[in-house]
């Protein structure tokens, strides 16, 4: 029940500055998931949006409205830590009733919220322990009930799930996607995994060194990516990257030399590729098949049988290693050397600048 | 075998440095049941017959309690007040530090460097006008006042283990500073301002400089008591231990009930 703005928000701390100037708008009921490298400033933009940090420079609109000089504790917004910041001295039900309590809500108003969010959570039967005696997903599930009992305007989540094992992650992956339907509430959440991005988001906002790289929709991040650093972010395996020379234009398509002297015609309507210019191309690794009569040839290195699918990593001649995903056979084995085939209809540009040089009509469809 | 031998060595080596730090305390406590005449014989006396006389001595003449009353009030009364004044100044310190934060922190701990004589004139000059000469009231905000930079400090040191996200969650969540303090801070950091408040306490128990020099009849300490007994002439070594042991035997029965307490808090937080 909330939309946020960011115009132009930066943040400095001492000489050096960490956010560099983010402009962003957040629908109602949106989920918004921050992604990038370690230190890229996602948290501290988070955090500005909580009111844990000040502002730099620039606004935050919290439903149209200047938030700038709004204390935390009324934004009406709540936040789940990585850490999960329980309270230690206080049981489960004390935790998650905790806020409602210090704003002078009746008992009676309270244990039903706590009730009901025990029940979504199923923390039912854990009500009265301490956060001690829980595991790491139930400490989890209490810091979201915790967030939930007040019914804020919007969630901010800092990697709440990165202090987790791998299976839990992914079910409590699909349990916050599910709460974000139940609760109709706008969610922001905070990553350095770009699968939980890609699982979680409506949109996806890529930050770089302070600044954001691209904003957009999963898919669309993942077909039409607008750097090569969202290219190599997004996906996974990363997206295989190729060192090219623009050969000429072919009608709606430009011809590419490959390192290894082949030629490959890529669709691109972009008078931005001139001939004669060193380009990367950028191939997913299911653009790429094994064929016999492939352009390219190499040695396989590595087979990761995943059992429907394979990872086989290439090493071409020129050291190129390539990734190629493909349905898993057995006839496939290191020190082969084996055809690859490339489907240039899903294939990526970038400049030397590392921008995208072609902008498909596809990325959508 | 050879490591049997080597750490009851060590064990050895441990007993014999403890004696010699308490040796001090020991000989004052078996002066303190010895008669005047036996308390200065030479060679000392190790056998000889106990006797209370000294403590008969230092309690009939000079109203012992009166004095160890005031020690109490002046030592709980400063403790009380220096760790309500250093609360929320270690909180801002520790929860919302600025760019001076550092340098205050260092600046409060040099203060004990001064040397309390150098401003004991200008002290009893401000109390003798302002009427706190020899008053609980004067002796318990000087107290107060010394010891305020160490609680701050070690109240700090502790609020600094609390993990910030606590208080940040519980901001988010639209609880108040006063509320975050009261209902979060304070459980949590129960034991460690207990073992703060206990040193502060001992620290103005064991505090003579300004007793002495500041009180007379009305608010004199037991460190003012214990001076009584020292006089020019005549024989006063067994009484001056008598009164000692009165003086200390309080704080050192308080110090061994609630060692546990203070080891955690001389560790200033570093053990948990
Ligand atoms: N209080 C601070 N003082 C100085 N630098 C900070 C502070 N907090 C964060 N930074 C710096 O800001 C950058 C972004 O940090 P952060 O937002 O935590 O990154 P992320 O969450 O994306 O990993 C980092 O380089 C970090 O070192
Ligand atoms: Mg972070």
């Amino acid at each position: 029940m909330a939309t946020l703005e960011l115009r132009g928000v930066r943040k400095t701390y001492g000489t050096g500055e960490v956010v560099k100037g983010v402009d962003l708008s957040i629908k109602d009921r949106e989920f918004v998931v921050f992604v990038g490298p370690s230190g890229c400033g996602k948290s501290t933009l988070l955090r500005m949006i909580a009111g844990l940090e000040e502002i730099s420079a620039g606004e935050l609109l919290i439903d149209g409205v200047r938030a700038n000089e709004i204390p935390p504790d009324e934004r009406e917004l709540a936040m789940v830590f990585q850490s999960y910041a329980l309270y230690p001295h206080m049981t489960v039900a004390g935790n998650m009733g905790f806020a409602l309590k210090m704003a002078g809500k009746p008992k009676a108003e309270i244990a039903a919220k706590v009730a009901q969010a025990a029940r979504i959570l199923q923390l039912e039967a854990l009500l009265d322990r301490r956060p001690k005696m829980l595991s790491g997903g139930q400490r989890q599930r209490v810091a979201i009930g915790r967030a939930i009992v007040r019914n804020p305007k919007c969630f901010l989540f800092d990697e709440p799930l990165s202090n987790l094992d791998a299976a839990l992650r992914v079910q409590m992956r699909t349990e916050i996607a599910k709460l974000h339907q139940e609760l109709e509430a706008t969610m922001v959440y905070v990553t350095h995994d770009q699968v939980e991005a890609m699982t979680m988001a409506d949109r996806i906002v890529v930050l770089n060194g302070g600044r954001v790289e691209q904003v957009g929709a999963p898919l669309e991040l993942y077909r039409n990516p607008a750097s090569k650093f969202v290219a190599g972010f997004i996906g996974s395996p990363r997206m295989n990257m190729l060192e090219v020379a623009v050969a000429g234009h072919d009608g709606a398509a430009v011809r590419l030399t490959l390192p290894g002297g082949e030629s490959l015609a890529v669709p691109a309507r972009d008078a931005l590729v001139k001939t004669g210019a060193r380009v990367t191309l950028g191939l997913r690794p299911e653009s790429l098949n094994l064929a016999d009569d492939g352009a390219l040839r190499g040695k396989v290195e590595v087979v990761e049988h995943l059992g429907a699918e394979m990872l086989v990593h290439v090493r071409t001649p020129q050291d190129d290693l390539l990734i190629i995903k493909a349905p898993d056979e057995a006839r496939i084995h290191p020190n082969q050397t084996v055809g690859i085939g490339i489907n240039p209809a899903r294939s990526c540009l970038f400049g030397e600048d590392g921008l995208a040089l072609i902008l498909r009509v596809d990325a959508l469809a | 075998m050879q490591r049997s031998f080597l750490s009851r060595l060590t064990g050895l080596a441990a007993w014999f440095a403890a004696l010699l730090i308490a040796f001090p305390i020991i000989w004052m406590l078996v002066t303190a049941f010895k008669t005047e005449r036996a308390a200065i014989a030479v060679p000392p006396l190790l056998i000889f017959k106990p006797v209370l006389g000294s403590f008969a001595a230092a309690t009939a003449q000079t109203g012992y309690l009166s004095f160890a009353l005031n020690s109490i009030i002046v030592s709980l009364g400063a403790t009380l007040f220096a760790v309500i004044i250093a609360f929320p100044a270690a909180y801002a310190m520790a929860f919302r530090p600025g760019r001076h934060t550092q340098g205050l922190l260092i600046w409060m701990l040099s203060t004990k460097m001064l040397p309390p004589v150098g401003a004991l004139v200008p002290v009893y000059l401000i109390y003798r006008d302002v009427g706190l000469l020899d008053t609980r009231t004067g002796l318990i905000i000087l107290n107060m006042l010394m010891n305020l930079p160490l609680v701050i400090w070690m109240l700090f040191s502790f609020f600094k283990d609390i993990p910030a996200a606590i208080l940040e969650a519980a901001l988010v969540d639209g609880v108040n500073t006063r509320q975050q303090m009261q209902h979060l801070l304070l459980p949590l950091a129960a034991p460690g301002i207990a073992s703060t408040a206990l040193l502060s306490i001992i620290l103005a128990w064991n505090e003579s400089f300004w007793s002495i020099n500041l009180t007379a009849a009305h608010a004199g300490t037991l460190a003012a008591f214990i001076t009584r007994f020292s006089q020019p002439e005549g024989l006063f070594w067994a009484k001056l231990s008598a009164a000692s042991v009165l003086a200390v035997a309080p704080v050192l029965l308080f110090g061994s009930l609630t060692q546990r307490h203070l080891v955690r808090g001389l560790t200033f937080g570093a053990v948990k």
